[in-house]
């Protein structure tokens, strides 16, 4: 498993990229903490948050071009939509079911990413059915002699899906610009990752789709960044998909829905919680002189603002009109 | 004018569509040597590998991958060998295609066309036999469209690639080979949604599709030779939108109501125009709307007595309406 020794300068990021993806993974942090509060007090009857996924989520988003390459995230992946431009404000919208949250207005569950602006293709709930979807959009880029990437996120559970398998030796055969990144977090809400699969790092079956696969520490934000570059600047080369697995765990529930002590003892929770990515990243910036605790401060003080206003926006903005329940079927006519 | 079974009006129609939209890509199984009703012949010679695209056997990624693919400026045809086995790529129809406008609120479309050939009589068995329409003309966000005429196959295969939402396609395979008919050498479509009035009559509305349509013909040319009954054919030709409209007025005429479909008589798609019918004209009902179908066993059995045995034909259809008649 790879995690980063070196200091940051030699993945080619500069300071205000380090604190950019620091940034971008406290406000995913906080959107999910937010997400789960206003799901307590009653403001929405669902949520459901990546915290502890951020290193994953953000190192691997950040290695594309917004708004250039494609991106079909699942929902857990409030790190990718953030790092590839949604701000807080589109996921307070969506959250609660605003009529002009830019996501679905109301019609998916929260945390159903999409924005046509900056590529994010909407999802379903059914795992990893958008996989055959990132194949598709870089077969037409292939086609059309274009030089963009598509990059698509499921989990450990969604690993097992015969769409996963279909699309990755699609994308195979065509050596095809695609990221495949496994968030494996151990467990497909209360499954263990053992009944999941007979392997220890699913990145192998790579191997068996002629292309490469790799595991990395999925808490080690540069680790994923790096592995995630590479995958991208490969896709951009024309030689085809890279398989990341990012090794992770999710320190909270599945959803709003789910109580994780009937699958997860305190003790394991506590200990993945001392490799928290957020602190983990803190720290590792603070000991090459990047982070101080006054900018670390200010960091977390510039996300709650944002979620704060967000959230303020988003229970004052109106809810869909009832009727329209009834349009989008079909597209529709001009002036319809 | 050009004479074509339905099968060359398929091909012409994709080769047509591919000269005139450099987007429009084939993708299938064993579409690049024509496939195995030569429904794609020709299409690799003119327009190369990366048009015709033979895929991996996988039903789910055909039409996933098309799906990906029709965001990013392609326009991709799918082809699913026989319906019967279009059940793997289920979920990318319904829970994906058929919803995808939807739940991004309008702001992503998904213009494909799945085609696949349907339906019984060529001793297909069980498993290339199967009438899949009921099941897809059930879910919103799809368009659903059968076929069974050289002329409407081109014409309506035109109107689905240029559709912007995602199309079933379905082609009757024994409809495949059954006649020529002129057709005209300009471009032309049918639009999608639109049923026709194969036969004028005045005295029983039978409502059909498919391969039904040539039995159900067939049995009205019967009974208005032997006892003077005037049958009026309706070929919905789409399934889903429905053309309530021409159903409708044809039944308020009429007063009597036989629909015709090869499906399994329980949930085929006849039962939903048998119930607008009792709805809608209720009124000018004057006897029992009626359904003549396929038993509800797996459609079909492989050996030519049972298969036959199973299948409406136009006997069967014959009786029905006598008996509809004299009521």
């Amino acid at each position: 498993m790879v995690s980063v020794k070196e200091p940051p300068g030699e993945l080619g990021l500069n300071k205000d990229q380090l604190l950019e993806v620091l940034y971008k993974m406290v406000l995913a942090r906080t959107v999910g903490q937010r997400e789960r509060m206003l799901n307590r007090m009653g403001k929405t009857p669902f949520a459901v948050s990546g915290e502890g996924h951020e290193a994953a989520q953000v190192g691997t988003a950040y290695a594309l071009v917004p708004g250039k390459d494609w991106v079909f995230p699942y929902y857990r992946d409030m790190g990718v939509a953030l790092t590839v431009g949604q701000t807080a404000r589109d996921l307070m919208l969506e959250l609660l079911s605003r009529a002009e949250a830019i996501s679905s207005g109301g019609r998916n569950m929260p945390s159903h990413f999409s924005d046509p602006r900056l590529r994010i293709v909407s999802g379903s709930a059914p795992v990893a059915t958008q996989v055959p979807h990132a194949v598709g959009t870089a077969f037409a880029g292939k086609l059309r002699g274009l030089d963009e990437v598509s990059m698509t996120w499921f989990g450990d559970g969604g690993s097992s899906t015969g769409d996963v398998h279909e699309g990755m030796n699609f994308a195979g055969v065509h050596k095809l610009p695609v990221v495949f990144v496994c968030e494996n977090n151990q467990y497909a809400i209360s499954v263990h990752v053992s009944k999941q699969m007979a392997v220890e790092n699913v990145s192998i079956r790579a191997q068996g789709y002629g292309f490469p696969g790799v595991t990395v520490d999925g808490n080690d934000v540069l680790a994923v960044y790096r592995a995630a570059k590479e995958a991208v600047d490969r896709a951009r080369r024309g030689e085809g998909p890279t398989f990341i697995e990012a090794k992770t765990y999710r320190l909270v529930p599945h959803t709003s829905d789910d109580d994780d002590r009937r699958y997860r003892t305190r003790d394991e929770v506590e200990e993945w919680s001392k490799k928290d990515p957020v602190v983990r990243f803190q720290a590792y910036l603070e000991e090459n002189g990047v982070l101080d605790a006054k900018t670390r401060d200010e960091v977390a003080k510039r996300a709650a603002e944002e979620v704060d206003e967000a959230t303020d926006y988003a229970e004052k903005a109106a809810p869909p009109e009832p009727e329209s329940a009834l349009r989008h079927v079909f597209a529709e006519e001009e002036g319809e | 004018m050009a004479e074509r079974n339905m099968v060359e009006a398929v091909n012409d129609a994709m080769m047509e569509e591919m000269r005139r939209d450099d987007r429009v890509i084939v993708m299938g199984e064993d579409v690049g040597e024509g496939g195995v009703f030569r429904s794609t012949q020709g299409l690799l010679d003119e327009f190369g590998a990366d048009r015709c695209i033979d895929t991996p056997l996988a039903e789910s990624a055909i039409v996933g991958v098309a799906i990906g693919a029709s965001l990013n400026g392609i326009v991709p045809i799918a082809e699913i060998q026989f319906a019967d086995f279009i059940h793997p790529a289920m979920d990318q129809i319904v829970n994906e295609a058929a919803r995808l406008r939807y739940r991004s609120n309008g702001t992503w479309g998904c213009p494909i066309t799945v085609r696949a050939p349907y339906g019984a009589g060529i001793h297909g068995g069980p498993y290339h036999s199967q009438s899949i329409e009921a099941i897809y003309g059930h879910v919103p966000g799809l368009k659903v469209v059968c076929v069974a005429t050289p002329y409407d196959a081109k014409g309506l295969l035109k109107s689905a690639v240029r559709d912007p939402d995602p199309v079933i396609f379905l082609e009757h395979k024994k409809a495949y080979r059954l006649y020529r008919q002129e057709l005209p050498d300009e471009d032309y479509t049918i639009p999608i949604g639109k049923a026709e009035v194969k036969r004028e009559g005045t005295d029983i509305s039978l409502i059909t599709y498919g391969m039904m349509l040539h039995h159900s013909l067939k049995a009205a040319e019967t009974v208005e030779a032997e006892g003077g009954i005037s049958v009026e054919v309706i070929d919905l030709r789409t399934i889903s939108p429905l053309d309530k409209e021409t159903v409708l007025t044809s039944v308020e005429k009429t007063g009597k109501a036989l629909v015709v479909y090869e499906d399994n008589l329980t949930g085929g798609f006849g039962a939903e125009v048998a119930a607008i019918i009792a709805q809608e004209a209720f009124d000018s009902l004057d006897g029992p709307v009626t359904r003549v179908a396929s038993p509800d066993v797996p459609i079909a059995p492989f050996a030519g007595v049972l298969e036959a045995y199973v299948l409406p034909n136009a006997e069967k259809i014959a009786k029905a309406i006598r008996e509809l008649a004299a009521y």
